[in-house]
């Protein structure tokens, strides 16, 4: 096995290249550095390393300085000169690129001394940021493909499922089934062949997880694969991946080429007889190919529509063969349980959901990005003590986890500790791990709407109570939202909400109505104002607010006049308060945003 | 006469599963589903074209329509959405003065919307192309269009 020369002493320069920061031009900022080095005779003695997502999107691009642990946010191109000149050549780190304490204002150099950072316990995200996902030396020297050797040296089928159920390791797709019994039921089936499917169709909006695990360690996930499949009996494994993460393809691509040179994968593995084999099958856009039976007839080539239940597809699957379907997450946690056993993963979070949890952390929060947590911690350290609380200063309104299929959590909810069962309880699901931060500019109704307008349009169509209920319960929430609500109609909701929960097969229609229900359970105040006094209290839904500006506090900056699109505010005299063309505006919001002096009224 | 779709079908004769495979490869090509394509996708692969017409129609990534020549996606992601996406998409379906799914008239342009493109921090996120727009307001939308007007 080749090793790079010297990687343990080699000063290494780690630029992301996620998606948000390849967004903000990373790409060009590495090609930069690398000739900076050049130039400036370096180029020797310091490696310029890609790597995937670091998680602190927010400030984006993200370059970091190894062995060093100097941590650089906000970069730019223009950056690159002295970056290279004043601190790998002279030793001195730039401080004007450090990461500053919002509320201190105080730079902070190294990333493991930031409050982002600080809190976090990385176990799915253990390599990302810190690795080239596109050199499996990088993967070999963090310690990977350990677990698969361990397996492979001596351990048993069963001996590895044992030591999967006793970590506890529950499915990180959202539902939570306990992983070890899964692959239990799919090794006890004789029908062959078998099938490992990881389900990386990540459909929900506001969740990047998955797609930023494999573009930052895609051997991680295939690892785990490899080890289920040599669990169960199988010998051939697909990767479901959405065609809009075209980056987590090539990666993924390259990383099964590179896993089989080294014979991790294919034929033989590792001397021990074993044969595995991976494909990558390209989702074409549906969210419904998030559950499982409809997966696999996606897989198929057909429409990916859910089948009634049981037989469960440990039994009956792909191609109706036994197969056995886990998440991204859950496979990339499998190499560690086994390289580091499962009393170690049992040992981190709650003793029910032991482990971590990983959480797409965006919305009207300081610091987006993803946030791996022990399960257990609540949604306030997640919040607050991580993403920094709310934009802006703002206040507080709603947590909203699990995408279309979760629900809307309230400020006094905030010390709730996060794990499968406490979320449910709530009214919400942990879901595959988005979490959306909405302050008290957001309209709870609207944000009903916003996802049933979503799962309405995703509905395969199967079940009646899912395609018709999810349509009719859209256009009451509506119409409640330009103000044509009528009493009785929240009864309504709910009650078409149960039957849509009742009626439907999948995950999908059954959990539909849950943004609605836990909306009106948490703010049902909201929906009365629409209802009775024909009045948002978010100040969102159009046909019932009307700008106006506060002469009192106006300074007649102009800063709104600049933002708005319609040319609706006019600054007739500089310094003097700005005027408001009722006619030209269509609500937009921007010159709120805008106004530094609070001096934009919604009624 | 060989069609120019035969020498791109060829890998996928006799092959299971591989519908969804073909007509992302297909329209990669084409651009988008052509009648004509979906009745060859038909007799290669052997099965009807009624039962490819429904993976089309199931799937949001395929169009039985041509797209213009820039394709304007804005994300409705829920970051998206609560940081102001709506008026985004507002005031760009306003700039180029189609709906979304439409096509401009002289076809430079097509606006879709995208359920996310998983930029979230970058909220509310626009993507023209292979180039990514991060925190659009209205306003600064209609920069971006000005700005390519005056360009093109």
């Amino acid at each position: 096995m080749t090793h790079h020369e010297g990687n343990g002493n080699k000063r290494a320069i780690l630029v992301c290249e996620g998606t948000g920061c390849v967004s903000s031009r990373s790409i060009f900022i590495r090609e930069e550095l690398q000739k900076e080095l050049i130039s400036q005779g370096l180029a020797e003695s310091v490696e310029v390393k890609p790597t995937g997502c670091h998680g602190f999107c927010e400030k984006g691009p993200i370059v970091i300085i190894e062995p060093d642990g100097i941590f650089y946010c906000n970069v730019k191109e223009k950056d690159a000169a002295e970056i290279v000149e004043s601190h790998l050549k002279n030793g001195t780190p730039v401080e004007r690129l450090f990461y500053k304490d919002p509320a201190t204002k105080t730079p902070i150099s190294r990333y493991e001394d930031i409050a982002f950072y600080k809190k976090q316990q990385r176990v799915v995200l253990r390599n990302c940021g810190h690795i080239n996902p596109e050199n499996i030396d990088d993967y070999i020297d963090a310690g990977g493909y350990e677990g698969l050797n361990k397996v492979l040296s001596g351990m048993s089928p069963e001996q590895v499922i044992d030591e999967v159920t006793m970590s506890k390791l529950r499915g990180r797709g959202g539902a939570g089934f306990p992983t070890g019994r899964k692959w239990a039921g799919a090794l006890k089936s004789e029908r062959t062949p078998k099938y490992v499917v990881c389900n990386a169709d990540e459909g929900d909006p506001g969740a990047f997880m998955d797609r930023s695990t494999l573009e930052a360690d895609p051997h991680a996930v295939m690892e785990g694969m490899v080890i289920c499949g040599y669990a169960i009996g199988s010998n051939q494994g697909y990767i479901y991946v959405r065609a809009e993460y075209p980056l987590a393809i090539k990666r993924l691509k390259i990383a099964i080429e590179q896993a089989k040179e080294r014979g991790f994968l294919g034929e033989n593995i590792l001397g021990s007889g074993f044969t595995f084999n991976l494909e990558i099958a390209q989702g074409a856009g549906a969210f419904v190919c998030g559950e499982a039976s409809a997966l696999m007839y996606s897989i198929e080539g057909k429409r990916g529509m859910p089948r009634v239940k049981p037989p469960r597809s440990v039994e009956s699957g792909l191609y109706t063969m036994p197969t056995v379907l886990n998440n991204v997450k859950s496979f990339a946690t499998v190499p560690v349980i086994i390289s580091r056993g499962s009393d170690w993963f049992a040992g981190i979070g709650s003793p029910e959901s032991p482990g971590t949890a990983v959480f797409a952390l965006t919305g009207k929060v300081v610091n987006s990005g993803l946030v791996e947590v022990p399960m257990g911690a609540t949604l306030r350290e997640i919040i607050f003590d991580i993403g920094g609380g709310v934009m802006g200063g703002r206040e507080f309104k709603a947590v909203q986890t699990g995408g279309p299929s979760g629900g809307c959590l309230p400020s006094h909810q905030l010390d709730l500790p996060v794990d499968f069962d406490s979320l449910g309880s709530a009214g919400s699901i942990m879901g595959s791990g988005g979490m959306v931060v909405m302050d008290q500019r957001t309209c709870m109704v609207d944000v009903a709407r916003f996802f049933l307008s979503f799962t309405q349009e995703e509905s395969c169509g199967k079940c009646n109570p899912c395609r018709i209920g999810t349509e009719l319960v859209l256009e009451i929430l509506e119409r409640i939202c330009e103000g044509k609500g009528k009493p009785g109609d929240i009864e309504l909701l709910e009650e078409w909400s149960q039957t849509i929960i009742k009626g439907s097969l999948c995950g999908l229609g059954k959990s539909a109505p849950n943004p609605v229900l836990s909306t009106i359970r948490y703010f049902r105040d909201e929906y009365e104002a629409h209802i009775n006094e024909k009045r948002c209290p978010g100040g969102i839904c159009k046909e019932l607010i009307s700008f106006s500006i506060d002469e009192e506090k106006c300074k007649g900056c102009g800063l709104c006049v600049k933002n708005c699109p319609t040319e609706a505010v006019i600054l007739i005299e500089k310094k003097q308060p700005v005027k408001l063309d009722q006619e030209k505006c269509i609500k937009c919001g921007t010159c709120y945003d805008a106004c530094k002096f609070d001096a934009v009224i919604v009624t | 006469m060989e069609s120019p779709l035969a020498e791109i079908l060829k890998p996928f004769r006799d092959k299971k599963g591989v519908t969804i495979a073909v007509l992302q490869r297909v329209q990669e090509e084409l651009g988008y589903l052509p009648r004509e394509a979906i009745d060859e996708i038909s007799r290669t692969l052997r099965i009807s074209a009624s039962e490819i017409y429904g993976v089309i129609t199931f799937y949001a990534q395929f169009r039985t329509v041509p797209r213009g020549r820039h394709v304007v996606r804005v994300c409705r992601g829920t970051a998206c959405h609560v940081r102001g996406g709506g008026a985004v998409l507002d005031q760009v379906k306003r700039e180029l003065g189609i709906d979304e799914n439409e096509s401009t008239e002289d076809m430079e342009y097509t606006l879709e919307t995208v359920a996310c493109i998983g930029a979230c921090a970058l909220a509310p996120a626009m993507v023209i192309d292979e180039d990514t727009f991060g925190q659009v307001t209205p306003g600064k939308a209609s920069d971006i269009f000005m700005a390519r007007r005056g360009e093109n």
